[in-house]
């Protein structure tokens, strides 16, 4: 039912208006004659205060005020994949037939996020007179080459059985039912959701299975569980973008959600053009067939920042309610936060820390709990999980600002950019000091049973060999490294290589810019034979001038390029190489 | 021309730059009135409505206006500029309006200056190299056609001649048309405007370009304008007349300066160091009107200039802008305190496109690595002159005192050029020469093709 108001005030972002007749708390609004969405954000005394997702310049007072009724909701269902949408889930590629996409962005534009147009194929997996859950999986609609969207009983209703369904080979569209249920219901090819609301699960799991990102720092050094949340905090220029696309890239989710949260418009544009060629190494398919795109750049308007990750939290929970490990990734948090400011200081809210209102930490957490790994409702056994990644860009660099702290708070993993990583180019500049990961202990036995105990003692080698590195960089700033032992120059020689043919990873570079894990697990083992060995021919009397003209670390860089394969037998020839080389001037000196 | 218009006379209070006025009826935001007293007219926009009460900005400021012989008149419309042809070869002010006073001929189109968001679905990846003829800014943080690229500098540091540089020597290898100038002048001084103009006019740029200029001396709220005026009339030349356009911006510290002004009037809630908290968020529908378009020719690359107070870095405008634009050059006291120019310190700049717009084709093959053995060994080279301060030099090994050899060629050979114009072979050359200080071991991102070149050279100089 709608009801109507009048604007009264306008400022920014939000007006207020006059209302006729009682409204909700965050339905829904339709401002001006040109009917700009809002939403409702604070009722006082007759007056609504509505946040408008669009520029309101030129809006008078007076105008009328539409309000629907309903939530801000997004339409679920096929054709979600490969898209972009802006912040409140309108498509933005859409066109009329023959026409192209407007260039900018006009206010006020109108269309459904998923194509009415379209038809897909549907294949049921369920028969007349069964019984079935909300959550089940009725029938599939394949997209792209090789995706099939699972087509559920939306959560919420009762169980019942099938009373028809539509038969094998259909061609229908979204807006089509595809089946009937003896309650009367009527499934759809999509179903609408309350994006501020989570989609219900049956239980939530522990983090006990890895996520795969094909980094070796992350893996092998900070990982994260399926259904974990990641915080990727730095200032600008350190690479934030650039980590947060290599794992949108190599990662083993089997969907990402991508939210471009008020940051730059030609990352998107890079996304669009880059990951339709990539091909997915885990499935063999375009990457873009995987990907959901939210864009919500630094220039468009604010309030659709804020609504953004609730739109792209809801997209992820569909996929994981298909029993899909999802990867939602949102650059950035600190973007968002700052809509949240804006808005709160045009309602005149008291500010609290930094200006950020006092409700920030807890719609963090709103957003944060919805994620994790969960057994799904429905009849059958399944499991779902969300995985999060979320950049912060704090001001100045300075870690203990409101948002980098509040995300702290509720994730398990801290990769931390380094400035002065960044600034010798050193990427991914996550700095292996400050960064921690709290899945580690649960993801052990995991990757004992895969990997073996070698993965523990690779990741142990080279824990050490980096910690004894920095103690050794700071006894040079007092002695000089002319002062240091043979063994002493020798390791903080080891660390370099480690530094540089491990830690960092080239994400231009095809060779380099994926690293599957038992590649990563031979990689530190290469590492740790050349150290024992170098350490070994060191105390047999080999000076460590002549191990620096072997040119090591570029024999290292030229290896870390051998495919999986081959690393194997590769790396340990090229090992034994230097073995005889060193054993040559052993007798030599 | 309406014949009738709506208007106040009851101007209740005048607050900094900012009027308000009661028994307005159907304000909208962003409306343009026109404020009409004995003394003449000025003009305004309105921020705020609250009932029949709107805060409006004044343009001209609101020095000797009387609340009691003003009346404001609401035209219903918002600031538009008017854009043409007739405009290259003009200077403007604030508003798009001749600063000489002669009104421009002929328009083709009048456009709000607010412009609209860029459909992120429908750019293009900037991805063509330009030769800014500047060694540092070519080969080690390549400036790309549709890149934002800021230069951050201090107080007495040469950002204007640097920026007068890349606008006179800026050129796409293989495209013989130069670039469409716009200039922005946001609170200049009459001195440095003087500069640009000079300069502008020495290369014939002048003729072929577009002036904005707001002096120090000129009307601070018309600084907000500024900026959005050069980038309408930028847009309409990129975007429906295929130019390359160039929009050298500056100074985005004073912009920022004058819309905390406005909002210490209204009483906005101040963010960090007393600036509005929504200054990001105004800052990036400045930058983020630069790019290409998928399916056009033309493009706009944009060069603000941010001075930095104190040579701070994390100061509230050098730190957003930081993250919003697609890069920084920062400028270095301490190299400019040396002598060398320009002052760039390749090691805080950045370049985040320069990867769409070199390699093999565009600049040469092996750019990356070669950009990235210079930065590692530079970055080495500081450390190592940081330790010898400590330890001096008996305590450094044979392999840190070539580092320290290297630092100091690639200062003077490399980063001073002086007003030189190199070609980007020209730029590879000089790096190849700081190389071959160093021993083969330690090039060990450098290709292989390189590393022979390399090796020739130090021979030659043995």
């Amino acid at each position: 039912m709608s009801s109507y108001g009048q604007i009264k005030s306008l400022a920014g972002t939000v007006i207020r208006a006059i209302l006729s007749q009682p409204v909700t708390n965050f339905e829904v609004a339709r401002v001006g004659e040109e009917r700009l969405l809002g939403e409702v954000i604070r009722i006082e005394k007759g007056e609504a205060d509505i946040q408008v997702y669009e520029d309101i310049d030129g809006v008078h007072v007076g105008e009328p005020v539409e309000f629907t009724g309903e939530l801000l909701g997004i339409d679920l269902g096929p054709g979600l994949l490969g898209n972009v949408f802006d912040g409140i889930g309108r498509p933005l590629a859409f066109a009329e037939p023959g026409e192209t996409p407007p260039v900018f962005l006009k206010r006020g534009f109108y269309a459904k996020s998923l194509e009415p147009r379209s038809k897909w194929v549907f294949k049921p997996n369920r028969s007349v007179s069964e019984e079935v859950f909300p959550g089940d999986i009725i029938g599939t609609v394949r997209e792209g080459l090789g995706f099939d969207h699972a087509v559920m009983i939306p959560p919420g209703m009762p169980s019942s059985r099938i009373r028809s369904i539509i038969p094998d080979g259909s061609m229908v569209s979204v807006e089509k039912a595809v089946c009937e249920l003896e309650s009367g219901d009527v499934i759809f090819l999509s179903q609408r959701w309350q994006v501020r609301t989570p989609r219900p699960v049956r239980e939530k799991l522990p983090f006990t299975e890895p996520f795969i990102t094909g980094q070796r720092i992350l893996d092998t050094m900070f990982p994260v569980a399926l259904g974990g949340a990641a915080v990727v905090p730095g200032g600008f220029g350190t690479g934030k973008t650039v980590t947060q696309q290599s794992l949108a890239k190599w990662c083993n989710a089997e969907i990402v959600v991508y939210i471009g949260c008020g940051e730059r418009g030609n990352e998107m544009t890079e996304v669009l053009e880059e990951f339709p060629r990539i091909i997915d190494p885990h499935t063999g398919r375009p990457l873009m067939e995987r990907m959901v795109l939210i864009a919500n750049t630094s220039n468009m308007p604010v309030a659709a920042r804020e609504a953004s990750i609730y739109l792209g939290m809801t997209i992820a929970e569909y996929f994981r309610d298909m029993g899909l490990n999802v990867a939602l990734m949102a650059d950035s948090t600190s973007r968002w936060a700052e809509a949240l400011r804006e808005i709160s200081g045009r309602l005149g809210e008291m500010p609290g820390e930094d200006g950020y209102p006092a409700y920030l930490g807890s719609r963090l957490a709103q957003y944060y709990e919805r994620a994790g790994r969960a057994l799904l409702n429905g009849k059958l056994r399944r499991t779902g999980s969300i995985t999060i990644f979320n950049t912060v860009s704090p001001g100045g660099g300075d870690f203990s600002e409101p948002v980098t702290q509040s995300s702290l708070r509720l994730s398990g993993a801290f990769w931390a950019l380094d400035k002065r990583l960044a600034e010798s180019r050193h990427f991914p500049s996550i700095n292996w000091k400050k960064s921690y990961s709290l899945y580690e202990n649960g993801l052990r036995p995991v990757f004992l049973q895969n990997l073996g105990p070698q993965w523990q003692k690779g990741v142990a080698f080279l824990r050490e060999l980096l910690d004894r590195e920095s103690e050794l960089l700071s006894l040079v700033q007092i002695v000089g490294r002319d002062a240091l032992s043979e063994q002493d120059k020798w390791d903080l020689e080891m660390g370099e290589i480690v530094r540089i043919s491990f830690l960092q990873q080239n994400a231009f570079d095809p060779q380099d810019a994926f690293c599957p894990l038992e590649k990563q697990m031979l990689f530190a083992k290469t590492l740790m034979d050349l150290h024992i060995l170098v350490s070994k021919e060191i105390e047999n009397g080999v000076l460590h001038y002549q191990v620096q003209r072997l040119g090591l670390l570029r024999g290292m860089l030229s290896i870390r390029k051998v495919p999986e394969k081959e690393f194997l037998t590769e790396s340990s020839k090229w090992v034994e190489k230097v073995g005889r080389s060193l054993i040559d001037m052993e007798a030599f000196s | 021309m309406k014949l009738y218009r709506e208007g106040s006379r009851l101007v209740q209070g005048i607050s900094g730059p900012l009027i308000f006025v009661a028994n307005a009826r159907n304000a909208a935001l962003g409306e343009v009135v026109t404020i009409e007293t004995k003394k003449g007219t000025r003009t305004g926009q309105v921020l705020q409505v609250d009932g029949d009460v709107c805060a409006i900005q004044v343009f001209e400021g609101t020095l000797g206006l009387n609340p009691g012989d003003s009346t404001v008149w609401f035209e219903r419309d918002v600031v538009k500029v008017r854009l043409g042809q007739a405009l290259i070869g003009q200077v403007l002010d604030g508003r798009g309006l001749p600063r000489n006073g002669t009104p421009i001929p002929c328009f083709e189109q009048e456009l709000p200056i607010s412009g609209s968001p860029l459909n992120p679905a429908m750019r293009s990846s900037p991805n063509a190299f330009i030769e800014t003829g500047i060694s540092s800014i070519d080969l080690l943080n390549t400036l790309v056609r549709g890149q934002k690229l800021p230069i951050f500098s201090g107080a007495g540091l040469p950002a204007n001649e640097i920026a007068a540089q890349i606008v006179r020597q800026a050129r796409v290898p293989g495209n013989p048309d130069t670039f469409l100038v716009v200039f922005a002048a946001i609170g200049i001084t009459e001195r440095e405007a003087r500069f640009f103009l000079d300069s502008f006019e020495e290369t014939g740029a002048r003729f072929h370009g577009i002036f904005i200029v707001n002096l120090a001396s000129d009307s601070a709220i018309e600084r907000l304008l500024t900026p959005r005026t050069a980038l309408t009339i930028a847009e309409f030349f990129a975007f429906e007349k295929n130019f390359d356009v160039l929009v050298v911006m500056t100074d985005m510290l004073h912009y920022s300066e004058a819309l905390r002004e406005v909002s210490s009037a209204r009483e906005e809630a101040p963010g960090r160091r007393g600036f509005p908290g929504y200054l990001y968020s105004d800052l990036a529908s400045l930058y983020e009107r630069a790019g290409c378009i998928s399916g056009r020719k033309g493009s706009i690359t944009q060069i603000p200039i941010v001075s930095m107070p104190g040579d701070d870095m994390t100061h509230p405008v050098v730190d957003l802008s930081g993250y919003i634009t697609e890069g920084q050059i920062v400028l270095d006291r301490r190299m400019q305190a040396r002598g060398i120019y320009p002052p760039i310190n390749v090691l805080s700049s950045l370049s985040r496109l320069m990867n769409k717009g070199i390699g093999e084709g565009k600049t040469f093959a092996g750019h990356r690595p070669v950009a990235d053995q210079l930065f590692a060994s530079y970055a080495r080279s500081r450390e190592v002159s940081r330790l010898r301060l400590i330890i001096g030099d008996e305590g450094l090994t044979e392999t840190e005192s070539h580092y320290l050899k290297f630092g100091t060629v690639f200062e003077k050979i490399f980063l001073n050029q002086g007003f030189a114009s190199l070609t980007i072979e020209e730029s590879l050359i000089a790096a190849e020469k700081c190389l071959s200080v160093l021993p083969d071991e330690e090039l060990y991102r450098v290709p292989d093709d390189i590393l022979e070149e390399v090796g020739r050279l130090r021979s030659h100089d043995g």
